[in-house]
């Protein structure tokens, strides 16, 4: 028997599923999904085997670049993606967390150079289960908690 | 990026920092050599900082090199509101060798990117200072004939001294013991200790250190700063706990040597000065050699 679906099925493009509830609204900040044209679905609190309660995104016609997708990663690590072509499932991906964040993320660091001049972030993921991000420039860790991403 | 710039004590490795050593002790045998002759080192101090600054400028004028720059920002175009990048641009057009201070951390690595000659970090903040552990290790090294297998006490403020935090993270490929003395509020933070940890290396914490200096080869003592203390109560009641005293070097080992990175407050009293195992002064002068060491290294001398 086929399982009823709780969102209704895509024709093509990209299903975000298994987020955790409390992340779905940042999710969506960190893909500027209110930027995209097509159809999207939201779906939140649905249950989940694996979670108890998750989020799902479904977004018509939109296949993520790496550098994109990497985004979320960082939010949530090891975030399930899956790519539909004609209603069916045809690439499943696991993102993984990157060694490098450049560009995306602000320094904690009040008093780190990157907070006071124009310059390009970049940090080093020195732990990818626990997210911490050690600041090229200052040196200082930027972990999970503290993550903001730039305008 | 320039990769000849001294950044970050963590850019050089084990084997560099001993060439340094040796590079270091051939200056102070030798100190005046006409090595930077016909080159122009831009000195430029976004805070003020006499010690260090007199220091370069003493290293670059024994190897012969002539000096620019300005000594806090307040006579420089900062004020104006020039950014560090137009600023650096700038100089690196002037001069052979970037000598910098600057409060923001981060601000020597971002130097260095932009910079077509070396820039050697004098201080960016709270952030590192590799010359000032560069001239720990060398006065280490020189009072010890090694940097291996030391147990080195560390006093005082060791939650935001990055001078502990570099000398410890430097010290670590040698096989040392490290004892740490601070009042529970300037602790060692845990991203140090559980670095040691990771490696395997002994460290022993405690909150007075009366009766245990007599394992120590080097003593490494720090100020306690009253605005480091959220509650005043706090800091009047450990204030002085963490004083050295004369009488307190007795049955201390004979190679022990007392270090201090300066300006000294009250920590270590008066009477330690006349101690031959009092250190502090000289470590200053080998900071001078120590400097000399790495201009010569990051300019290829």
């Amino acid at each position: 028997m086929k399982k009823e679906l709780q969102v209704s099925a895509i024709k093509n493009g990209t299903v975000i599923d298994h987020i955790p509830p409390h992340l779905l609204f940042k999710v969506i900040k960190l893909l500027e999904l209110e930027k995209i044209k097509t159809a999207i679905t939201i779906g939140n609190n649905y249950t989940s085997n694996k979670l108890g309660v998750k989020a799902i995104i479904k977004i018509e016609e939109k296949y993520f670049e790496d550098n994109e997708i990497n985004k979320i990663a960082l939010i949530i690590p090891n975030v399930k993606l899956s790519i539909i072509k004609n209603y069916e499932v045809v690439d499943k991906k696991v993102i993984e967390v990157p060694d490098k964040v450049v560009g995306l993320v602000e320094c904690m660091n009040p008093k780190c150079i990157t907070n006071h001049e124009d310059i390009v972030t970049r940090f080093k993921v020195t732990d990818k289960k626990e997210i911490d991000l050690k600041c090229l420039y200052c040196e200082k860790i930027t972990d999970y908690n503290n993550i903001e991403i730039r305008k | 990026m320039n990769n000849k710039s001294f950044v970050s004590i963590n850019d050089y490795s084990k084997d560099e920092i001993l060439e340094l050593m040796n590079t270091a002790s051939k200056f102070e045998e030798n100190p005046n050599q006409n090595l930077l002759k016909d080159k122009v080192v831009a000195s430029v101090f976004f805070e003020p900082s006499t010690r260090t600054r007199l220091s370069f400028e003493t290293a670059i004028n024994r190897l012969g090199g002539r000096v620019i720059g300005f000594t806090d920002a307040s006579s420089s175009s900062v004020t104006k509101g020039e950014s560090l990048k137009d600023t650096i641009k700038m100089l690196s057009n002037y001069a052979d060798l970037i000598v910098m201070r600057h409060p923001l951390e981060g601000a020597a690595r971002y130097a260095s990117e932009i910079s077509d000659v070396p820039v050697i970090n004098a201080g960016d903040g709270a952030n590192q200072h590799p010359t000032q552990t560069m001239l720990d290790l060398y006065s280490i090294y020189k009072t010890q004939g090694s940097l291996d297998d030391l147990n080195i006490f560390m006093v005082g403020d060791l939650k935001y001294g990055r001078t502990v935090h570099s000398l410890l993270m430097a010290m670590a490929d040698f096989n040392p013991t490290f004892n740490f003395i601070s009042p529970e509020s300037l602790k060692m933070p845990r991203a140090y200790t559980s670095y040691l940890m990771e490696r395997g290396i002994p460290y022993y914490e405690h909150l007075e250190f009366t009766d245990i200096l007599e394992r120590a080869d080097v003593l490494y003592m720090t100020r306690v700063q009253k605005e480091r203390f959220a509650d005043v109560i706090e800091y009047e009641k450990v204030k002085n706990v963490y004083v050295l005293r004369n009488a307190m070097l007795e049955g201390t080992k004979s190679n022990l040597k007392v270090l201090h990175p300066l300006p000294r407050v009250n920590e270590i009293a008066l009477d330690v000065d006349e101690n031959e195992k009092a250190y502090y002064f000289e470590q200053a002068l080998n900071g001078v050699y120590a400097r000399q060491a790495i201009i010569s290294k990051v300019m290829d001398l």
